[in-house]
């Protein structure tokens, strides 16, 4: 039987993804931000993990205008890095899982997550970064991964709420799963940050370590911040942050922390990254 | 907890120097955001470099977008609808990095917006709404 064994919150600034790409992970600038994912890639090489069931937002990239999915399922063999402007990160393809994909998005339509599915699509940092972040750059990602795709670009995003229920929804799916597979599911994006506007570069380390509390113990009330919170609090892109609701509703009614760093600044960002188990 | 939708809205007004991405703002700045999406692709970009005027030309975009674009004010973009993720296509073909091109919607020098963020980044404080001025 396939089950859940951890989740991963992190940050995905595409500056990230420069960094590694040129070699700046130890400077002056990059080195705290880097520092605070070494305890993870060393846990990561002892749980190596079959699959992660990667949340991110696409920023442009694989979507444009013509279809705005609430939430998508990549059930695809595997993607390629998207070029986002400035040629394509040179990174690993992204191997996919689409027995365990296309069983998930099946139990999920069954479960009322009426799910889109994606069988061809490029990744871009969204994707790419966290990998970078957790696995460094080996000449292949150690694990599959199931893209979960979740709309926080144009208004309205889902409801905190309704991310959570889908990761509750997610691990009932994957317990149903024949297969033995050790899981991890990942939520990306965030922490507090706004590129746009007279008010960019906001950035709120008392909400984004207040939220960070929230999502370890039982306490499910993060699932019920509203949308306007995120936005005045943390940012108007501080609300990615829904999407670390997603891994935090299929760890299960409480969670230990294994692992927390917080970091201000990363270009316009706040990181944020907490290892957690279901307790 | 099911909301109303104009008062979801109405709620994103009050938020200081911020446009949030509305459906109104989608379809207001649809061919402005897939003009931008357009340059992903590096034919694409080459072309725009040669003659960006020409190159916007075969969008249906409105004479303000095109001029925004062209004066790279992306607060003005953002007004007629632009998204940044979409705007960001156009700033890294101009070789800036999102906290250059950010910074230009500010009141500040990119230098002074770096040295904010350094600092801690914008306050919340006073920054949250317009109306309660907290």
């Amino acid at each position: 039987m396939a089950r859940i064994t951890a989740g991963v919150a992190s940050s995905h600034v595409p500056l990230l993804g420069v960094a590694v790409d040129q070699g700046k992970t130890q400077d002056d600038y990059f080195g705290p931000i880097f520092k605070g994912y070494e305890w993870t890639k060393e846990w990561e090489k002892v749980e190596n993990p079959d699959v992660v069931i990667l949340v991110y937002n696409d920023h442009a990239s694989a979507f444009d205008m013509k279809i705005i999915p609430t939430f998508a399922i990549g059930c695809g063999e595997h993607y390629k890095s998207a070029d986002e402007g400035w040629g394509p990160r040179n990174v690993p393809d992204v191997e996919g899982h689409p027995d365990l994909a296309w069983h998930l998005a099946q139990c999920l339509v069954l479960d009322e997550f009426d799910m889109t599915v994606i069988n061809e699509m490029d990744v871009d940092h969204g994707l790419t970064v966290p990998l970078s972040m957790m696995f460094g750059t080996p000449d292949a990602w150690p694990c599959k991964v199931v893209p979960l795709a979740v709309n926080v670009v144009t208004y309205p995003p889902p409801s905190g709420n309704r991310c959570w229920a889908l990761g509750e929804a997610i691990a009932r799916a994957v317990e149903s799963f024949p297969e033995d597979l050790n899981v991890q599911i990942w939520g990306t994006g965030g922490m507090s940050h706004q590129l746009q506007g007279p008010r960019a570069g906001l950035l709120n380390r008392e909400w984004d370590n207040k939220f960070l509390d929230m999502l370890i113990g039982d306490s499910d009330a993060a699932r019920h911040i509203p949308h306007i919170e995120y936005l005045r609090e943390t940012g108007s892109e501080g609300i990615e942050m829904v999407m670390w609701l997603i891994m935090r509703g299929a760890l299960g009614k409480s969670t230990k922390c294994l692992h927390r760093h917080y970091h201000i600044p990363c270009s316009n960002t706040a990181i944020g990254h907490l290892v957690l188990e279901p307790a | 907890m099911k909301q109303d939708i104009h008062e979801y809205l109405a709620e994103f007004e009050d938020i200081p120097g911020t446009r949030v991405f509305t459906a109104a703002r989608a379809r207001k700045g649809y061919w402005l955001n897939q003009f931008a999406m357009s340059l992903m692709k590096a034919e694409n970009r080459d072309r725009w470099k040669a003659d960006e005027r020409a190159y916007l030309n075969d969008w249906p975009m409105s004479v303000d977008q095109k001029e925004a674009i062209l004066a790279r004010d992306y607060n003005r973009c953002l007004d007629l609808g632009g998204n940044v993720y979409f705007l960001a296509k156009v700033f890294s073909t101009d070789g800036l990095s999102f906290a250059e091109a950010v910074s230009t919607m500010t009141d500040m020098t990119f230098p002074e917006y770096r040295d904010m963020m350094m600092a801690g980044g914008r306050s919340p404080e006073g920054n949250r709404s317009i109306k309660g001025k907290y």
